[in-house]
């Protein structure tokens, strides 16, 4: 549904660029998703820093700031959870509980195994509860999605390759790991084609674990600054009228399409998460 | 006789849709399936659709992205 919005939006803009749109008196709808260092809220705009740290210009920018609050809110909702622990847990502590042993027995068990599985938990946990919370953190309104940066999902990605690469090889040893990348049975002459086929095979994972996700926010966001963006280029065409009639129609859509936000969050990160354990899985059990 | 950019990017986006609908249709209408056949499995046959749709409008944000970048190039 959201795919098909987007098709129509980009025919009935194709005509009109992002730029034209703009001097036509509408908004630019790319220029509110991408990353900088202004940080417009209501009142006032922050200007964000840059840190120079040993010859490197580390500019802090929106998304970066996301990221911290991201962090920060996970660790502020376990601290206030705290109080509900004991035998028999109550409240907050028991529906993160639930969370916990979900991510544990439905993602880690299943897929990793039951021997080596409670140990990649926390990381999982770790990665599910930042995308989420960085996701959630988009729909506010004066806040941006940390997430629908491609650099932040590379990170994550990364991380994810990281740790194949690693438990393959804490599992089967450094050599036995890479030999294992290539099936049994491949003829001698037919192996560096194979090694070199299986090799981009590896990278092809994480690498759609970190454009499915990055795609997945921007599109949404996107999709929705353009439709209420509509309202601007009607009211530069036709007027205020053109403005005031397609009100109704945007306003609905936007509010139709950020519900589907909502729940795209939701399984997007649970979606990178499965996946991730899904691969560590593989890299433990490629015999 | 500019760039056919957007027009590219509007085809793309279109035909990347048709297939997401295509596949994201078959496998719902399979879920509908097993789910009356046997009802007391919907609950993981509901999971594995998710997943599956999930992996599907991966691969059609895949061409998204493509169509995004083609739309927005100025030169």
């Amino acid at each position: 549904m959201k795919r098909l919005m987007l098709a129509v939006l980009f025919v009935l803009l194709s005509g009109v660029s992002a730029q034209a749109a703009e001097e036509a008196g509408g908004i630019n709808p790319v220029e509110h998703v991408v990353d900088g260092q202004e940080w417009e809220l209501p009142g006032f705009t922050v200007h964000l820093p840059t840190l120079h740290l040993g010859g490197f210009a580390l500019p802090i920018t929106k998304h970066v700031v996301m990221e911290w609050i991201a962090c920060l809110l996970i660790i502020a909702v376990v601290l206030v959870a705290r109080s509900g622990k004991g035998l028999v847990p109550s409240g907050l502590y028991n529906a993160l509980e639930s969370i916990v042993v979900f991510v544990r027995d439905e993602l880690a068990v299943k897929n990793i195994g039951e021997h080596h599985g409670p140990a990649y938990v926390p990381y999982l946990l770790t990665v599910f509860c930042f995308i989420l919370a960085a996701n959630f953190l988009g729909m506010i309104p004066f806040m941006a999605t940390a997430t629908s940066n491609i650099n932040v999902t590379f990170t994550l990605a990364s991380m994810t390759l990281l740790l194949m690469v690693g438990t393959g090889i804490k599992a089967h040893g450094v050599v036995g790991y890479w030999t294992s990348l290539v099936p049994h049975g491949v003829p001698l002459w037919l192996w560096p084609v194979m090694f070199v086929v299986e090799l981009l095979g590896l990278i092809a994972k994480p690498f759609a674990l970190m454009l499915r996700l990055f795609a997945n926010m921007l599109a949404g966001h996107m999709v929705i600054l353009s439709l209420l963006g509509l309202i601007f280029t009607f009211t530069a065409v036709f007027g205020p009228v053109g403005g005031y009639g397609v009100l109704p129609v945007s306003l609905g859509f936007s509010l139709f399409v950020s519900l589907l936000e909502v729940l795209v969050a939701l399984i997007q990160a649970y979606i990178f998460t499965f996946l991730t354990s899904l691969f560590i899985g593989m890299a433990v059990h490629s015999h | 006789m500019g760039s056919f950019a957007h027009l590219a990017a509007g085809l793309g986006a279109g035909m990347a849709v048709i297939g997401a609908g295509l596949g994201i249709g078959k496998l719902a209408a399979a879920a509908m399936d097993g789910s009356a056949r046997q009802p007391q499995i919907m609950g993981d046959l509901r999971l594995t659709m998710i997943i599956a749709a999930a992996l599907i409008e991966g691969v059609t944000l895949f061409a998204e992205v493509v169509c995004i970048l083609l739309a927005l190039k100025t030169a």
